[in-house]
């Protein structure tokens, strides 16, 4: 099988003079799916996405590397969101691949019962992801993704996240980063913007639920998205991978720099990528260049308002978010800080 | 085989007969002896192949079933009460897609407050969610039905429930034909999906239909239920032909025919009522009794022909539509509305209160002389809820309701003595 994480895993190559992780120097064989032209396309072109949907991109990244890991042998579950609305209006489809959509809050349910008949009929080549945004993720969806991972039942989940519940119309869900502007959570008041915690962390509940594997990838590292997905796919029992994926409806950024917002929410310290497996932390993605979290904020009007004098507390939170997540994760090593 | 075993296990051992390929279970009182029994049956091996999934919620359970069915398995599950409300999206999304899930209930009461007893809240509550529902009055007929079930929800493509009165029939002890494996192998072929998740055939399933379809879609459902009219005794009778017994069709009559008195009900509450029938036959009472075993499809031609001959009908049914009064009653209502007939409409049983003879022959008197209230609830105190009704007019911190009158019956007074 061409394009084996290991063969992957070992290119981290940046193009000069960019931060952008590149294929063209490379033999092909350690190019990523996307740049292959027998990729499968399982999320094909002509669906109803926003420009610069980061959902779609993720969607697409992840499901083809899927499909090259099992040799086209997959079934996905999905949760109500974006996602499901944007791909497949009956009697269009934009997925190639076996595809169910059920309820917001039960793909994992629905996808153990997929992998339960796969495994009941001898079909264990065929492999089963469930995929949902971060409202159908970390918020309603929560209780059945618990279970599945209590059971180890083989399962990929993939959670989009954006950060908030973008098919509604941009309300705060669980995942939605403090002092942030939503529907719900509007810059008035004492506590301008969402005013609970720094967005509740499921790549940490799935790791301690001591499920194989965990990671976070975010759309602006294809080649770490991809290895982690395909890494995931030759391992039995449930996983979990959380992609970051910028939304520039409910975010105010321009469609144009999703994959910029998504390295600079990582290189901030905003979204740490890690990965993770039967209860430890096994491995961070270190910062290569670090940027201020004020510059990724910035390029966001959900965060317009932290930029107010009276609001200087809020932006001191969000700066206070990054630096613990980078003290805690070890985010910077001496080698990069030298890049 | 003849065994001598507890309803729950009878409908285990029916359910294994019909070779589940997945079951989901979720504890909840009184069905939990049926997912108890099949678990052990899984892990045994007696049941084989078969994916047992001990799932984290009702949701998740039915959600379970959504997938498997989904991808081509014969998926079983079973729930009561508080369960069937907390899957309710799920059981409305299995009915939606088509998918031929068969679900046990074992009916009991709905809280708050919390009851574990039996009446037909649960499943009344999902009357309406495209799912036929089945009623059986005793455990062979459970037994019977459930094998009934998987062949009718396949053939239609519509998900089967199958209602028994929670511990009445659940937790007793009786006389059960178990029938043979190649029996029910000859009954039941293997399911042959309409659609399947697979990948070498990709299909979406459960995408999104506007408002320029839904209505259609909505229709067709319906349609289906209406074509089980037809198949449900057709079922019934291909299954007496291979076992020699009769497990009821759409409806089942109790010398019904020519009476001037009909009681309409379902459930186990007819081995009862049978009795004080047969009393007040030798009384010299014309009256007779009639159950509906398909409660969703409704049987409305059929009941409206059993009914056309009766002067009165007294509905009897364990559930109630608040502010509104008998459900099953209003559906009786509905299918012989051109008829000349009195339809009474009692309401009992509720919670597990229990159904004696005696108090149903006092009932059935009143219903004959046509002196029985327009709702009329069976065995009910109306004077201790008009106890509560003062002390709620009296004081505006009143307390709990339930407490209240609960203290009036005697029940924690009589605690309170001990």
């Amino acid at each position: 099988m061409p394009n084996l994480p290991e063969s992957q895993q070992r290119v981290k190559f940046y193009q000069t003079g960019t931060f952008t992780v590149g294929n063209r120097l490379l033999d092909s064989e350690q190019r990523t799916v996307q740049a292959t032209l027998d990729r499968s396309n399982s999320l094909d072109s002509g669906h109803r996405a926003c420009q610069g949907c980061g959902e779609a991109l993720g969607a697409r990244f992840a499901i083809d590397a899927a499909m090259r890991a099992t040799n086209n042998q997959l079934i996905a579950a999905n949760a109500t969101g974006c996602l499901e609305v944007f791909t497949t209006p009956y009697p269009e489809t934009a997925w190639s691949i076996p595809w169910i959509h059920s309820l917001f809050g039960n793909a994992s349910a629905v996808a153990s019962g997929i992998a339960a008949a796969m495994k009941v009929k001898g079909r264990e080549e065929v492999r089963v992801i469930a995929q949902g945004g971060d409202g159908g993720t970390t918020d309603i969806g929560i209780g059945c993704l618990s279970g599945t991972f209590d059971r180890n039942d083989d399962v990929l989940y993939i959670c989009y996240n954006n950060q908030a519940y973008m098919n509604t119309g941009v309300q705060r869900s669980s995942a939605t980063p403090a002092a942030a502007r939503t529907a719900t959570t509007m810059p008035v008041g004492a506590e301008p913007g969402n005013a609970f915690q720094s967005g509740k962390s499921v790549p940490l509940i799935a790791i301690a639920h001591q499920i194989p594997y965990v990671a976070t990838a975010s759309v602006h590292d294809l080649h770490d998205l991809e290895v982690k997905v395909m890494k995931a796919m030759q391992i039995r029992g449930a996983r979990y991978i959380e992609i970051f994926v910028p939304c520039p409806l409910g975010w105010g950024s321009i469609p144009g720099d999703t994959i910029k917002v998504a390295r600079m929410a990582v290189e901030s310290g905003m979204y740490p990528l890690l990965e993770g497996g039967n209860g430890e932390i096994i491995g961070v993605s270190k910062i290569r260049r670090r940027v201020p979290v004020d510059a990724y904020l910035k390029l966001q009007k959900r965060f317009a308002h932290v930029f107010k004098p009276e609001n200087a507390s809020q932006l001191e939170r969000l700066r206070a978010i990054a630096e613990n997540n980078i003290r805690r994760f070890d985010l910077l090593s001496k080698e990069d800080d030298q890049s | 085989m003849l065994k001598q075993i507890e309803g729950s296990h009878a409908v285990a051992e029916a359910v294994a007969l019909c070779r589940p390929e997945v079951i989901s279970a979720y504890p909840i009182t009184p069905q939990t002896h049926i997912v108890e029994d099949l678990g052990l049956m899984v892990k045994s091996g007696k049941i084989s192949p078969c994916e047992f999934l001990l799932v984290e919620s009702e949701f998740g359970a039915l959600s379970a079933c959504i997938g498997s069915s989904a991808a081509g398995a014969r998926s079983y599950t079973a729930t009561s009460s508080q369960g069937i409300l907390f899957m309710m999206e799920a059981v409305y999304n299995a009915s939606g897609m088509g998918l031929p899930i068969v679900m046990t209930v074992g009916n009991r009461a709905i809280g708050a407050p919390i009851n574990i007893w039996n009446d037909w809240s649960d499943s009344m509550s999902a009357r309406d969610a495209g799912w036929l529902q089945l009623f059986v009055e005793s455990n062979q007929q459970a037994v019977d039905v459930h094998i009934q079930a998987f062949k009718l929800a396949e053939q239609l493509s519509m998900p089967v429930m199958v209602c028994m009165d929670g511990f009445i029939l659940t937790h007793s002890y009786s006389q059960v034909d178990i029938p043979e494996q190649a029996t029910v192998d000859r009954y039941l072929p293997p399911f042959q999906p309409r659609q399947v998740l697979d990948p070498a055939a990709p299909l979406s399933m459960g995408a999104m239909v506007g408002p320029e379809a839904f209505t259609e879609v909505r229709y067709f459902a319906h349609h289906k239920q209406r074509e089980a009219l037809t198949l449900i005794p057709q079922l019934a009778q291909e299954f007496q032909a291979l076992m020699g017994r009769d497990s009821g069709g759409l409806l089942k009559c109790f010398d019904c025919e020519e009476k001037e008195t009909v009681v309409v009900t379902m459930g186990s509450v007819i081995g009862t009522m049978l009795e004080v029938l047969s009393d007040m036959r030798a009384d010299g009472y014309s009256i007779g009794a009639l159950t509906l075993r398909s409660f969703r499809p409704f049987p409305i031609e059929a009941l409206h022909d059993a009914l056309s001959g009766a002067k009165r009908v007294i509905v009897f049914e364990k559930s109630l539509a608040v502010g509104m009064g008998g459900i099953l009653a209003n559906d009786v209502r509905m299918a012989t509305r051109d008829l000349d007939l009195k339809v009474h409409s009692v309401i009992g049983g509720l919670g597990g209160r229990p159904i004696t003879r005696k108090n149903l022959r006092r009932m059935f008197e009143k219903g004959v002389n046509d002196t029985l209230n327009n709702i009329h609830f069976h065995d009910m105190h109306m004077d201790v809820v008009n106890r509560e009704l003062e002390r709620a007019k009296a004081r505006r911190r009143s307390g709990s309701p339930a407490e209240n009158i609960l203290s009036d019956v005697g029940v924690v007074a009589a605690a309170k003595t001990i």
